[in-house]
Parts: C-alpha cells; sequence; structure tokens
C-alpha cells in the first residue's frame, strides 16, 4: 500500500530528520499504524509493571475480551464508514443466542438453530438499513429506538431469566467454548473483512458511499443497496459475537446486552481510525482499538486500580486517542505530497 | 426580438457532424423564465465555449443537457435522434456528462480507485477487484494527458484542487463520454492549475474523441481553448462566432454593453 513513502529528493536535512519524516509520513498515511504503536506500547508497560500480566490464564482473558469487543468493533466500522451509526449492536449481541435458544426448544438442532439466530439479527440490520435508507430516518434514531426494541423482545421471549446453552460438544468449542476459539473468531474476520474492504468492490463501494454519497452515486454505486448491506453485516457480527459469549459464558443472559457493549465497539473502531465522518475506516484499526480497551481495562485491573478510578482513565485514554486520530487526519490533510 | 444568427435552420450536412444539437428550448422556474427559445448546436470534437452573464441561463442550460431538469418546450437531439432527458443517469447512458470539481471524487480513496469507482475491474474467476491492472491503466492513461500526479496510490483528498480537476475529467473521458459538460472548470484555481486544465483540455481537444462545451467567466481562456463562442443572454443565445472571427475586446464588449442600456450587439 504504502509503495511511495515520499522520499526527498532536497539536499537540505539531514539522514536522520529525513528518516524521522519518512517514518511520521509513514504513521500519517497508515491510520492504523498509530493504533498499534499505542497497544504494543501498553502491552510493554503492562508486562513490566503489573503483575500475572503475561500469565496463561490472563492472555486467555486478553484474548476474549479483544474478541467481545473487536468483532462488534469490525461490523460497526463497516457502518460508521457509510457515515451511519448502529446504537442497537448492544442488544443485537444479546438476540442472536436468544432466537438460537428459541430455535432449540422447538426441537431444531444445534447448527441450524444458530443460523437461525444469526439470520434474526441479520433481519434486524437489514430494518435498520431499510428504515435509514428508505424513511430517510437519521440511522441515530433508528437503532436508538431498534436498541429498546429488541431490548424489550429479549426479555419477553426468556421471561427475563437466563437459558443454559447445550452442553459442551465439538461446536459449542469451536464457537467461543474453548478457550482461544473466540480470538481466532476474531483474527479470521478481522482478515476476511480487511480484504472485503480494501480488495472487494463491496468495499470499494462501502467507503465511496461514506466518502461522498452524490459523487457515488452518480459513479454508479448502489448506496442505498451498500448500506442496507453493511447494516446487515454489523448486526451479523455482533450477533455472532453474543453466541461465541454465550459458548463462553455457558449461559444465555437476557441483559447481557448493554449500551457498554455498542460504546467500547464505536470507542474501538474510532480509536483505530475509523472516522465517525464516514468514507475512512480499517479493520486492522478496530483490531488493535479494542486491543488497547482491553489492555487498558485489563492491566489497570491487574495493578489494582478501582474500577471508579479505571472509568476515569478510560475515559481520558479514549479522548486522547480520539483528539490524536483528529490531529494526525488534519496532518495528513495539511502535507500534500508533490 | 433579436435576429441572430442561429435562427436559420443549419444545412443537412451540418446536421449529421453535430454531435449535440438544441433546439428552442423553454425552461420556466414559476414565472421566471430561465431559458426562451435557446438554440445551440455542438459538432463532434468541438469546443464550444459558452458565456453570458449571470443569470442568464448557462447553468439551467446545462442542466437540462444533463438531464438534471426537464425542460418546458423544444426538442434536443443527440447524434441525430431526438432524446428526450428524464435523468442524470439517462443522459450518462447516451455519453452526456458534466464534470463537477467537488462533486465527482472521493477523497479518501485513491487516484486510481476513483478513475474505476462503479467500473471496477475484477480478477478473473475472483470476487477480488484487480488492482494491479486498473493502477497500471490508470497511469498509463493519467500520463498520456500528461495528468501530473505523483503516483495513482495517492488518495485523491491530498491532491491539489487542479489536479483533482483533472482526474476529474480525466475519469469522464475514460469512461466513454461523448459530450463533456464543463462548468466554471477553472474557479478558484491559482494560474498554474488552470495551464494545467487548459492543457488537458487541448489534450483531449487533438484527439477529437470528445466535444464538450466550457462555460467560463474568464474570456481569455476562452479564447485559448474553444473553438467557438456562443454569448447566452437572457435565455437566448445572441452571439455565435468561431474563435478566430472574433476577439478578447468583442466578448468584453459583449458582455459589458447589456449594462448600457442592452442594445442589441453586432454581427
Amino acid at each position: 500500500m504504502a509503495e511511495h513513502v515520499s522520499t526527498d529528493r532536497v539536499a537540505g536535512p539531514s539522514a536522520l530528520v529525513r528518516r524521522l519524516r519518512t517514518a511520521g509520513w509513514f504513521i500519517a498515511r497508515n491510520r492504523e499504524a498509530s493504533t498499534i504503536v499505542v497497544a504494543i506500547l501498553l502491552a510493554l508497560y503492562f508486562y513490566s509493571t503489573a503483575p500475572g500480566f503475561a500469565t496463561s490464564s490472563n492472555l486467555v482473558n486478553i484474548s476474549q475480551e479483544i474478541a467481545r469487543i473487536g468483532i462488534v468493533a469490525c461490523g460497526l466500522a463497516l457502518v460508521l464508514i457509510c457515515a451511519e451509526i448502529d446504537l442497537s449492536v448492544g442488544q443485537t449481541f444479546a438476540f442472536a443466542p436468544i432466537i438460537m435458544w428459541l430455535a432449540m426448544s422447538h426441537g431444531v438442532p444445534l447448527i441450524p438453530a444458530i443460523v437461525i439466530g444469526l439470520a434474526a439479527t441479520a433481519v434486524v440490520g437489514f430494518v435498520n438499513g431499510f428504515v435509514t435508507v428508505y424513511l430517510r430516518v437519521h440511522s441515530f434514531l433508528t437503532t436508538l429506538g431498534m436498541y429498546f426494541l429488541i431490548n424489550g423482545l429479549n426479555v419477553t421471549i426468556t421471561n427475563g431469566f437466563p437459558k443454559d446453552t447445550p452442553g459442551p460438544n465439538i461446536v459449542t468449542n469451536g464457537m467461543g467454548g474453548s478457550s482461544y476459539s473466540e480470538f481466532i473468531w476474531l483474527v479470521a474476520l478481522v482478515v476476511l473483512l480487511h480484504l472485503v474492504l480494501r480488495r472487494t468492490r463491496w468495499g470499494i463501494h462501502t467507503l465511496a458511499t461514506g466518502g461522498n454519497l452524490t459523487g457515488a452515486r452518480e459513479a454508479g454505486v448502489r448506496t442505498d443497496v451498500v448500506k442496507i448491506g453493511n447494516f446487515m453485516a454489523c448486526a451479523t457480527l455482533a450477533g455472532l459475537t453474543g453466541i461465541l459469549e454465550a459458548f463462553r459464558v455457558g449461559s444465555i443472559d437476557p441483559l447481557a446486552g448493554s449500551a457498554t457493549v455498542m460504546f467500547l465497539g464505536v470507542s474501538a473502531a474510532v480509536i483505530g481510525g475509523t472516522s465517525l465522518l464516514g468514507g475512512v475506516g480499517t479493520m486492522i484499526g478496530a483490531f488493535f482499538g479494542a486491543g488497547i480497551l482491553t489492555l487498558l481495562d485489563n492491566g489497570f485491573t491487574l495493578k489494582g486500580i478501582s474500577a471508579f478510578t479505571f472509568d476515569i482513565i478510560l475515559g481520558i485514554a479514549i479522548l486522547i486517542a480520539v483528539a490524536l486520530n483528529v490531529y494526525i487526519a488534519r496532518f495528513r490533510t495539511m502535507r500534500k505530497p508533490q | 426580438m433579436s435576429v441572430s444568427q442561429e435562427a436559420a435552420p443549419a444545412p443537412p450536412l451540418e446536421t449529421d457532424e453535430d454531435v449535440l444539437r438544441v433546439e428552442n428550448i423553454v425552461k420556466r422556474f414559476g414565472s421566471v423564465v430561465a431559458l426562451d427559445g435557446t438554440t445551440l448546436h455542438l459538432r463532434r470534437g468541438e469546443v464550444l465555449g459558452l458565456i453570458g452573464d449571470n443569470g442568464a441561463g448557462k447553468s439551467t442550460l446545462i442542466k437540462i443537457i444533463t438531464g438534471f431538469h426537464r425542460p418546458d418546450g423544444g426538442r434536443i437531439v443527440v447524434e441525430g435522434r431526438d432524446v428526450q432527458l428524464r435523468s442524470v443517469p439517462q443522459a450518462r447512458a447516451l455519453g452526456i456528462e458534466t464534470v463537477y470539481q467537488d462533486l465527482a471524487l472521493v477523497d479518501s480513496l485513491s487516484v486510481f480507485h476513483n478513475m474505476f469507482l462503479g467500473k471496477e475491474l475484477r480478477l478473473a474467476g475472483s470476487p477480488l477487484v484487480a488492482n494491479r491492472s486498473m493502477k497500471e491503466r490508470a497511469r498509463r492513461y493519467l500520463e498520456d494527458m500528461k495528468v501530473n500526479v505523483t503516483s495513482v496510490d495517492v488518495e485523491v483528498g491530498l491532491l491539489s484542487g487542479g489536479q483533482r480537476q483533472a482526474i476529474a475529467i480525466a475519469r469522464a473521458v475514460y469512461s466513454n463520454v461523448k459530450i463533456l459538460l464543463l462548468d466554471e472548470p477553472l474557479a478558484a484555481m491559482g494560474a498554474r492549475e488552470a495551464k494545467q486544465i487548459l492543457d488537458l483540455i487541448r489534450r483531449l481537444k487533438e484527439r477529437r474523441e470528445v466535444s464538450m462545451i466550457i462555460i467560463s467567466h474568464t474570456y481569455a481562456q476562452i479564447m485559448d481553448v474553444c473553438d467557438r463562442v456562443d454569448l447566452l443572454r437572457r435565455g437566448r443565445i445572441v452571439f455565435d462566432k468561431r474563435v478566430e472571427d472574433t476577439s478578447l475586446e468583442e466578448l468584453t464588449e459583449l458582455v459589458v454593453s447589456e449594462y448600457r442600456g442592452g442594445e442589441e450587439p453586432p454581427g
């Protein structure tokens, strides 16, 4: 991607300055780069200061939390790139395992039940997209309404009581039950979605839809289809995360969903360089954004910082990360290569 | 009122050469008559400059030709066929396109993805796009057109206004546009940038693949690149001359004369 990192031909600045400038330009050009650097620094910091950080059980914890935040963040990034938002992911997250349970309680076997659960979230995503695109309701409002609607459905269907997941077997182990299975899902999805975003027409059209809606439409991009499709992908990814989490915990909780699921997802995507204004975003950034949030949470907990203080630190960290992103974006446009 | 040149019907031979004929177009917005029987023609490979004061109807005319507005009367003939232009995509399907500097491109996409937006090439038997061949074709085409960009990988948002305009024009021509409409292509551009665009227009003109109508307030530039100039005044074409038969002074005088009692222009 960055074959043409600017090499100054001017014979003025020293080699060091030039190298620094090239590095700065590289970081500015690759939106993920700064996020990756921060994630690595955080990992090193906690590795050397937090007791028990590098133990195998803690690494499992970290991998599971990154996956929980990261998969939702990737889905949200798709919607944010379209210059829309999906607040309802906090509840579609809990909806998928509940529908799966509902199907199973009617005699549907496990695997088809999982598919039905995911399909139900895809329908939720379709409704989000359809109302937003064709009824011209801002997606903030569409999905806010959907958040409460799904919350109500979750509690109604289950009568408010948690349900057991089917006992451990090869399917449930692969779907979140075994230690690293969630993380493997995350990595596979990040790779897949990165390819989709950068190397398929769908991805290019997604970036174009959010970057310049009129221009994309004029160029023949079916922006309505693109938006609805990404709402569906986002909801389905949130549902998948909910199913993975249900199998990990061994219980289907109607109250598993919350605004926090959504806020962490949006934060991870934005820390990773996705713009709330659309047109800009990366999957690898969403992955490392989730990494940063997880490391902060995990590391400060291990260091014995109280939950109250932790939220203050987390809030400040998010503000700094987002401000940095805006600054870097400005730096990018100021620096015009000639 | 005005006894102008275009009133006489064009001889049949000339009609065959015309890629576009606009005849007696009328467009009203409420009680305002924007176009009052406008008639003009554009020959294949020709570059026509369209001048006129603000409010003369230039942009309305362009919007009718691109299918954005529908005329209240008159006919439009594209390559000898009567057409009803109902929408922008329909006009585009006929090979008519306007280039707007800031509307056309997606800032966060690279130059080559912008060049191929909506028409991406795909690797055979794969859902993946053929980035390498799109890059190569975009690079070669822009090189041919002498459009100067550091690399086709650069995001369009990082380019200057002139480069963006050049890429937008090059993209339109690359996608087989026959009639290109440029509304103030040089607005808000420095001398060097404007020269880039004028050079590009001249190069396109040499190739004779595309016919153009250029709206501009900068008459020197019109004289520089156009074959012919039309003046639109109060919704009518009142002047039509080849550039070698007119002069910068005459054009300036024509437009200014409106404020001195609006006497009819000579010739």
